[in-house]
């Protein structure tokens, strides 16, 4: 019954782009932000998470997301969101995740954008 | 208000474990399915459902260490909705008490939990919350898309 989450990074200079295939939920949203912050201490500073992969979230793992958001505050970077469902796009605006990080319709749209605010 | 009839009624006994949230949102997926409800209305429901799941697994502190849902498919007239009733035996608490979570808050907080409530009241069209020392009952309704056919 458990669907355990898989993350995987690529790196599309400026910016790191992170993959997630699965269900985002207390153990999901950990391992997002082990990458992440592994990406941070590397010199990231502009993280795209595609989360194309994804069908369904809860608002533990969403938890774990606005830690890093908190974390891209404070070393001025960005982290931003592409390939959402509806559902979870929704989820993102009512819980506030909009006011502090952009959603891109994919990857490309994204990269285009914070590539010419970089 | 039109009368209201229960056509169809699932019961669901889940112990209280990590991952039970997914066989409650397998079912309500189905239920809505069936009930002809479009992709992002069912994706709604079964977020929802995640939502009320959580919240007995990491609230309830219940002795059964038991969910019990409920998924009824109501005719209201012309209108059908699902009604899910997620209720645990836990310790419960004061509705009163809630307070709503802002992005603001927990950006600066140590815990940046306890949306759930919130969630599931912006994603289903009805929601009720009961709870007290014999344990806490979320009953939420998503309306079908066909209502307005018939």
């Amino acid at each position: 019954m458990s669907e355990k989450l898989k993350v995987t990074s690529k790196l599309r200079d400026p910016l790191a782009v992170i993959y997630t295939e699965g269900y985002i939920n207390n153990q999901g949203g950990e391992e997002i932000a082990r990458v992440a912050y592994e990406l941070i201490d590397a010199g990231q500073t502009i993280l795209l998470l595609n989360l194309a992969g994804t069908k369904i979230v809860n608002s533990i793992g969403i938890s774990i997301l606005i830690e890093i958001i908190e974390k891209m505050l404070e070393i001025e970077g960005k982290l931003a969101f592409c390939n959402l469902t509806p559902t979870i796009e929704k989820t993102f605006h009512i819980m506030g995740l909009t006011q502090y990080s952009s959603i891109y319709a994919d990857e490309d749209t994204a990269f285009a954008d914070l590539t010419s605010s970089a | 208000m039109a009368d209201s009839a229960v056509s169809r009624e699932v019961n669901l006994t889940l112990p209280l474990l990590p991952d039970m949230e997914i066989a409650a949102s397998k079912t309500a997926t189905a239920i809505a399915e069936l009930m002809d409800m479009s992709p992002d209305k069912v994706d709604e429901v079964r977020m929802a459902v995640v939502e009320a799941c959580i919240n007995s697994l990491e609230h309830s502190r219940s002795a059964d260490q038991k969910v019990y849902l409920t998924f009824a498919v109501v005719k209201e007239g012309a209108d059908e909705k699902l009604r899910i009733t997620v209720r645990d035996n836990g310790v419960g608490f004061c509705p009163d008490d809630l307070i709503e979570p802002k992005i603001e808050e927990k950006l600066k907080a140590a815990r940046k939990r306890g949306w759930g409530l919130k969630i599931i009241s912006w994603l289903m069209d009805e929601v009720e919350l009961q709870s007290g020392p014999e344990g806490t009952t979320v009953a939420m309704s998503k309306y079908c898309d066909r209502r307005t056919d018939e």
